[in-house]
């Protein structure tokens, strides 16, 4: 009779802990240009091997090489660097603003900018993302007002939703931005139906689904791949892996899987990684997988390896679950000065421009604060009305809410 | 004026919709090719092409968040999940995202979309194929819970929640398909051919959300039902010759509580009725309310007959349905105090 030793529990770690030395040597990065940019009308069955390595355009020297490098002009590039910058001065004083208790709870971007600033551009006027919250570039790349972020982050009078949603959960169907939820992984398939709709009404409009690493696990992961794959939605689903899940490494989620991008395959998804800090791959990438859904092509699922350098919200602390200088060690670096650096080296910039250009932003950034505040901060000056509770619950109230509304005296 | 079983009722519920405003699409497991499991979307696809109604993958979460995602479009999507036991894997969708979406935008992004269910036991369907839900939609601010009872209220009521700006769980009371089944299992069902509620108009009208329906007047006791125990209070005040009054709620979200107030303020006895389990299920607001707005009125305990807090078993249907037995004793209790 065969022996068999007790069975025990696999639960993964990460390689690192607080007090250990980083440690990235598992994250095997291409050299920049090496990934051939196939054509979009490629079968997905001959790209397979893009699931498991990264697009890269960005070398080490600052210099845009490869297939995938000249999708932007010059000036595309600059505005693309005060996207970012806008959004990490935007980032830096809203979360002092939390600091100093004029909203409950904030959100940053840091290190993660070139992922919904670049996609953004690759987009058209009439095209739907529906975003995680940690894509508020898509907006700031997009012309929404920092003003109307800022009020909906102060939950004040002027907040364009009323003081109903969690401060970052921002709305705007003008821009392209679907109600973000704050349950996860909802969005994902919904940007599927979305896509779906445009097909059933031969539109030529497409949508792009937005989740984290640590939501590709739930359940409207596996719908989302399910339908867009059935239906071959014009949809484009982004995961962004930024390696932290709140505390959990992102091995919990991803379990035996090589990467992220490889859960399309089984679908017969066009599965692509690209690095996450590479302004000019994220947009060539993201470019390529918005034509192909344009063109019917179908939904394409792509993986952009980045890192979470800040905390994952105001109530989080990762010293706790990681090492404090993880982030210094992320070998694909910080896209802010990765972009900058590769103005420089072609001419295009100068340090000085670019301190010329912070201290600009932050003006900006400081102006729209100042006029935000104007209209209140969560617990100062004008806020929405109780009133206003009761209101947009249904399109016309109920009698049962009626009531409620009179009891509560307003 | 053509007669119409439950079904079929539902069916040109969606084909009147469909063929009035092309942004309606229907969809959902077996729905398309084959037309349903119980035959409700039957002919929709050769009609309207299978761009319009189709197959769906098995996921309700799938079938719902589409759905979400296309009415954020601008579709209005009606789709079914094919049993309501079936719908728990798209309670997300539904209570985090469908309901809320109007409020949580302010009113940017809005989902009109109807999720049709059969619900209710009585075919010896097991825990998986008899459950009624319904308490757990109508506990969700932002949606609407319908429940007809009759092929003339199903078509009006499905097309009037088409046409709903939000959203409308439409729970289809399955035993009540192909006749006005009263709970006397034993005896044949009348089929809708020869009930004066199969007559359906055969073109669009609508019966409107939130107004409940008086079946059976009555001076001595309210009886508050819908779908399947609507026919089973009328049998129970036939069986014991209590002058009951049957009140058909109809919708449940929003509720018609005018009409539930005047007749108890008139009758002054009031029994709740459902197939549902007891404990926390929608009988307990009835309850509530009628005591909120009618305690001065009432002259006996309001009672509650309802399904037992077990699963929905399958040798023991008949003693777990709260059949007219049941019902009857709780009327004669209402009677007595």
């Amino acid at each position: 009779m065969m022996e068999y030793a007790p069975l025990s529990l696999h639960v993964p770690e990460p390689e690192v802990r607080p007090g250990d030395t980083p440690d990235f040597s598992r994250v095997v990065i291409p050299r920049a240009g090496s990934v051939a940019r196939p054509p979009v009308d490629v079968d997905p069955k001959d790209i397979r091997d893009l699931a498991y390595s990264i697009i890269r355009v960005l070398n080490r020297d600052g210099e845009a090489v490869g297939d995938w490098a000249g999708t932007l002009t010059d000036d595309e590039l600059k505005e693309g660097l005060r996207h970012m910058m806008t959004l990490r001065a935007f980032d830096a004083r809203m979360l002092t603003a939390q600091r100093q208790g004029k909203t409950s709870f904030y959100m940053q971007h840091m290190g993660e900018e070139a992922v919904s600033c670049a996609f953004r551009r690759a987009m058209e006027p009439g095209d739907m993302n529906f975003p995680t919250y940690r894509q508020a570039g898509l907006l700031i790349a997009g012309g929404y007002p920092m003003v109307d972020m800022m009020n909906q982050i102060f939950s004040n009078e002027a907040d364009p939703i009323k003081g109903r949603q969690l401060p970052v959960m921002y709305a705007s169907k003008e821009h392209g931005f679907f109600s973000i939820s704050g349950n996860l992984g909802t969005q994902f398939v919904q940007a599927v139906g979305w896509a779906m709709a445009s097909a059933i009404r031969n539109d030529t409009r497409i949508a792009a689904g937005w989740i984290g690493d640590g939501s590709t696990a739930e359940s409207d992961f596996h719908a989302a791949l399910v339908f867009a794959s059935t239906y071959r939605a014009p949809v484009v689903l982004n995961i962004v892996n930024n390696q932290w899940a709140i505390s959990t490494y992102q091995g919990i989620a991803r379990g035996g899987s090589g990467t992220f991008a490889a859960r399309g395959l089984g679908f017969g998804l066009p599965a692509l990684r690209v690095d996450g800090n590479d302004y000019l791959a994220v947009h060539a990438v993201a470019k390529w997988a918005v034509e192909r859904a344009r063109r019917g092509l179908g939904p394409t699922l792509v993986e952009y390896v980045t890192y979470r350098v800040g905390a994952h919200s105001t109530s989080d602390d990762p010293s706790a679950y990681r090492p404090k200088t993880e982030s210094d060690a992320w070998p694909l670096g910080d896209p802010v000065i990765r972009l900058r650096n590769h103005l420089i080296k072609r001419g295009l910039w100068s340090e000085d421009r670019h301190k010329q250009m912070e201290a600009e932003i932050m003006d900006g950034v400081v102006a729209a604060q100042k006029e935000a505040e104007r209209h209140g901060t969560l617990h100062s000056g004008g806020k929405p009305s109780v009133r206003d509770m009761f209101e947009g619950v249904y399109a016309e109230m109920p009698p049962h809410l009626r009531r409620q509304r009179q009891k509560a005296g307003v | 004026m053509p007669r119409m079983t439950m079904i079929e009722a539902i069916r040109s519920a969606m084909d009147v919709s469909m063929g009035r405003d092309e942004t309606v699409v229907v969809f959902g497991e077996d729905v398309g090719y084959f037309g349903g499991v119980f035959r409700c979307t039957a002919g929709l696809q050769q009609k309207y092409g299978k761009s319009r109604c189709f197959d769906a993958p098995i996921s309700e979460l799938g079938i719902v968040g589409t759905a979400i995602g296309m009415a954020a479009y601008g579709l209005k999507p009606c789709v079914e999940v094919q049993f309501a036991d079936y719908v728990y894997p798209a309670y997300d969708q539904i209570v985090s995202e469908a309901a809320r979406i109007r409020y949580r935008s302010n009113g940017q992004f809005t989902c009109p979309i109807v999720i049709r269910m059969p619900t209710g036991g009585g075919i010896f369907g097991g825990q998986t194929h008899s459950q009624s839900p319904e308490a757990l939609f109508t506990h969700v601010s932002g949606l609407k819970v319908v429940v007809p009872s009759n092929p003339r209220d199903a078509k009006g009521l499905l097309i009037a929640a088409i046409e709903d700006p939000d959203p409308v769980i439409f729970l289809e009371p399955k035993r009540l398909y192909n006749g006005p089944f009263d709970g006397h299992h034993d005896r044949p069902v009348t089929p809708w051919s020869k009930h004066e509620f199969g007559e359906v108009p055969e073109d669009h009208f609508t019966v409107p959300l939130g107004k409940a329906e008086i079946r059976r007047e009555g001076a001595a006791v309210t009886v508050l039902a819908y779908g399947t125990m609507v026919y089973v209070a009328q049998a129970a005040a036939e069986d014991t010759g209590i002058d009951a009054e049957v009140i058909d709620l109809r919708t449940l979200l929003p509720l018609d509580l005018d009409a539930i107030v005047k007749s108890v303020k008139k009758t002054g006895r009031c029994v709740v009725v459902h197939e549902a389990t007891l404990t926390s299920g929608f009988g307990a607001e009835l309850a509530a309310l009628v005591q909120e707005h009618c305690f001065y009125h009432l002259e006996t305990p309001i009672q509650r007959v309802t399904g037992w807090d077990t699963p929905y078993p399958h040798a023991q249907e008949w003693d777990y349905f709260p059949g007219p037995r049941r019902v009857g004793e709780a009327l004669v209790a209402a009677m007595e105090g």
